[in-house]
């Protein structure tokens, strides 16, 4: 009897000690943190619709003194980074790099990553521990070769791969495959062994096996690992610029808008608009598959 | 005659061992080969039609992916035509051939050229011994790269990981968790670049008497400051691109961290409350000790990502001011410099900084494996 009340006493305090936690201060400085965090954001977002003008003589904040004063919200800057500044052609070369060099990768090693997982060849184990030992090594290891080795295929055969959407496919297949074979590996080796026995005897081959069952199974870490390398691809700077460079006509929007910091240094109207613009797609994918957002960047988070 | 016999057997194994093998190595050439030149075909070839650049893509693209699934198909099929003895010890390498093969030309292959070039002059024709290193390690410039990137390592990372780790226990603790995570993590969904860009406008500077229109100096003038233009202080300005890499990763540190802290067990958190722990001992005693292995995860994972900094001084200060960095120098290197040796050692020396991790990982797969 008395223990149980000594225990409920007990856990009376404790509740006091998590009230106290939970109260007030802790609030304050979570919701401090949550500011801090977004401020900076914020700034560029109003800034990226004020007119140019107003930009370079008051600071953002200001705009809060009338908030509701629809005139001094312009969408003319974004009109002029997208068709005067080239935004809007990056725009569209950013995509035309992302989407192929996240489908290659992810078709290239799911061939691969079933085979290491099902199926038997000599080297396999040796194999798989050179894939795992190169998903760290740093890509600037790669760039030089890389750059002669295309200018060699260009001066042989005659196919142009620097400054072309190609060769930048390409690199990204090569720099993507390791952690993408790792992750979808991982995942198909615990499909249960049971699946492909019975597959097996019911006479399907490797391949038919390969299509009809582990492709649809491993949909969730392929989505993982899609979401992750079109960050990774739409948000890169270095690789678009040692194999793409800043040509207009096929530049991506990082490294037209870092061209842009240089060239236009104080026009913030451009800058914020341009910045913005970048930022648009990955932002959209994040609120939209939070979860599986999440999940991909963990996974993805020890790339070269 | 046995004996005859067991050599005939013998010969023939060793030769359907040789045509396997060499079955095995033309599969895994052939299919990336025929790929790429699917893919160059259909690239050029929709280059040079004239239709919306968009649409072109599109087709190319189809071309090209749907290339590559016919390649697969029918290279397994084209196994299933061979011997039954040899099928099976070929086809394997029809999944995982390609693979190998793409990995060896865009990693494997660069990455021994890179080290063997950083042995070499500028142009990669002579050897010079050890002389690109020496430049590394003797050059005033160059130290300054190195004790920046030393800098970086420190304080990106103990602050990542330090303020992910409090804020993770703290918001456990509210009930609008998932909203602050989702405001914090979002910096790491936009490219550096972006994120560069947002900070250089909070550090732009106005001489005196002008109004600030970069937050950092507006707040500064209003503690009655002077306008500072932060970017130009050294050595303090790596500290305010710091800040920036701080304030992208912290999210993605605290995702983490939060699943492992949610994954202390109750049980104990219960018991030392009853052994009337206070939380501040609760939070060294048993929640620190439980989320270990995550917290050195957590903490090799930032140090490689930090290691290759790039995009932030690239954007900020293109490595001017004393804020220079070894990928940024790199790249400045091969590009305003042609000095292919000098890149390529500073390629080196930022693989040195991961060889330890490799290690780890190859060890620990292989532990899991056994």
């Amino acid at each position: 009897m008395s223990q149980v009340k000594i225990q409920s006493e007990r856990s009376a305090s404790n509740d006091r000690i998590r009230q106290i936690f939970s109260a007030a201060p802790l609030r304050i400085t979570i919701i401090v943190i949550a500011l801090l965090w977004t401020i900076p954001s914020i700034g560029l977002l109003i800034t990226s619709f004020r007119h140019p003008d107003a930009i370079q003589t008051s600071g953002w904040w200001t705009v809060f003194q009338h908030p509701f004063e629809l005139s001094q919200y312009t969408i003319r800057n974004y009109q002029q980074v997208i068709l005067a500044d080239g935004m809007g052609e990056a725009f569209l070369n950013s995509l035309l790099v992302t989407i192929p060099a996240v489908v290659i990768p992810i078709t290239i090693a799911a061939f691969a990553a079933y085979a290491f997982a099902w199926l038997e060849f000599p080297g396999r184990s040796f194999f798989f521990v050179v894939v795992v030992g190169l998903m760290v090594v740093p890509l600037q290891m790669a760039l030089i070769p890389l750059l002669s080795l295309y200018v060699n295929i260009n001066d042989l055969i005659g196919i142009k791969l620097n400054g072309e959407f190609l060769g930048v496919w390409l690199a990204h297949t090569g720099f993507g495959l390791p952690l993408a074979i790792f992750l979808l590996f991982g995942y198909m080796s615990t499909l249960p062994a049971e699946i492909m026995e019975s597959a097996y005897v019911d006479g399907a081959s490797p391949l038919t096996t390969f299509i009809r069952l582990v492709l649809p199974l491993s949909v969730p870490v392929i989505a993982s690992f899609a979401i992750f390398q079109f960050l990774w691809v739409w948000n890169d700077l270095l690789v678009a610029l040692v194999f793409l460079g800043t040509n207009p006509e096929k530049t991506v929007v990082t490294a037209r808008l870092s061209a842009l910091v240089g060239e236009r240094g104080q026009d913030w109207h451009v800058l914020t608009s341009g910045a913005f613009l970048t930022m648009i797609l990955p932002l959209i994918v994040f609120f939209a598959l939070q979860r599986y957002f999440v999940r991909g960047l963990t996974a993805g988070s020890v790339k070269g | 005659m046995s004996q005859t016999m067991n050599k005939t057997e013998q010969s023939g194994s060793f030769m359907s061992m040789l045509a396997s093998g060499t079955l095995r190595i033309i599969v895994s050439l052939v299919i990336p080969l025929l790929a790429f030149v699917i893919l160059a075909w259909s690239v050029t070839y929709m280059t040079n039609a004239d239709a919306p650049k968009a649409l072109r893509a599109v087709i190319a693209l189809l071309v090209g992916v749907g290339g590559i699934w016919v390649l697969y198909i029918a290279f397994d099929n084209l196994v299933s035509l061979l011997p039954v003895r040899m099928r099976e010890g070929v086809r394997p390498f029809v999944f995982v051939g390609p693979a190998l093969v793409i990995i060896t030309v865009y990693l494997l292959y660069p990455a021994v050229d890179t080290f063997i070039r950083s042995f070499k002059d500028a142009r990669s024709v002579n050897f010079i011994g050890l002389e690109n290193y020496k430049f590394i390690f003797t050059d005033p410039n160059m130290l300054i790269v190195l004790r920046n990137n030393l800098l970086w390592l420190v304080f990106v990372t103990s602050f990542v990981v330090g303020l992910g780790l409090v804020i993770a226990v703290m918001v456990d603790r509210v009930r609008w968790e998932s909203a602050a995570k989702s405001i914090i993590f979002l910096p790491m969904a936009i490219s550096a670049v972006g994120a560069s860009v947002i900070w250089k406008f909070i550090y732009t500077f106005r001489p005196a008497g002008r109004p600030q229109i970069g937050l950092l100096n507006a707040i500064w003038v209003a503690l009655g400051g002077d306008p500072q233009g932060w970017l130009l202080l050294q050595p303090w300005n790596n500290f305010f691109l710091i800040v920036i890499y701080v304030w992208i990763l912290v999210g993605f540190a605290m995702v983490v961290i939060s699943a492992a802290v949610k994954g202390v067990p109750n049980e104990q958190l219960e018991a030392a409350r009853i052994d009337g722990a206070s939380e501040i001992q609760i939070f060294f005693k048993v929640i620190i000790p439980n989320i270990r292995a995550t917290l050195l995860t957590i903490t090799t994972t930032i140090l490689i990502m930090v290691l290759k900094v790039f995009d932030i001084v690239f954007v900020m200060t293109s490595g001017q001011f004393g804020t220079q960095v070894i990928a940024n120098s790199m790249f400045n290197q091969m590009f305003t410099f042609r000095q292919f040796g000098r890149a390529s050692a500073l390629a080196v020396i930022l693989l040195i900084g991961v060889i330890p991790v490799m290690i780890y990982n190859v060890r620990s797969f292989r532990e899991a494996r056994s």
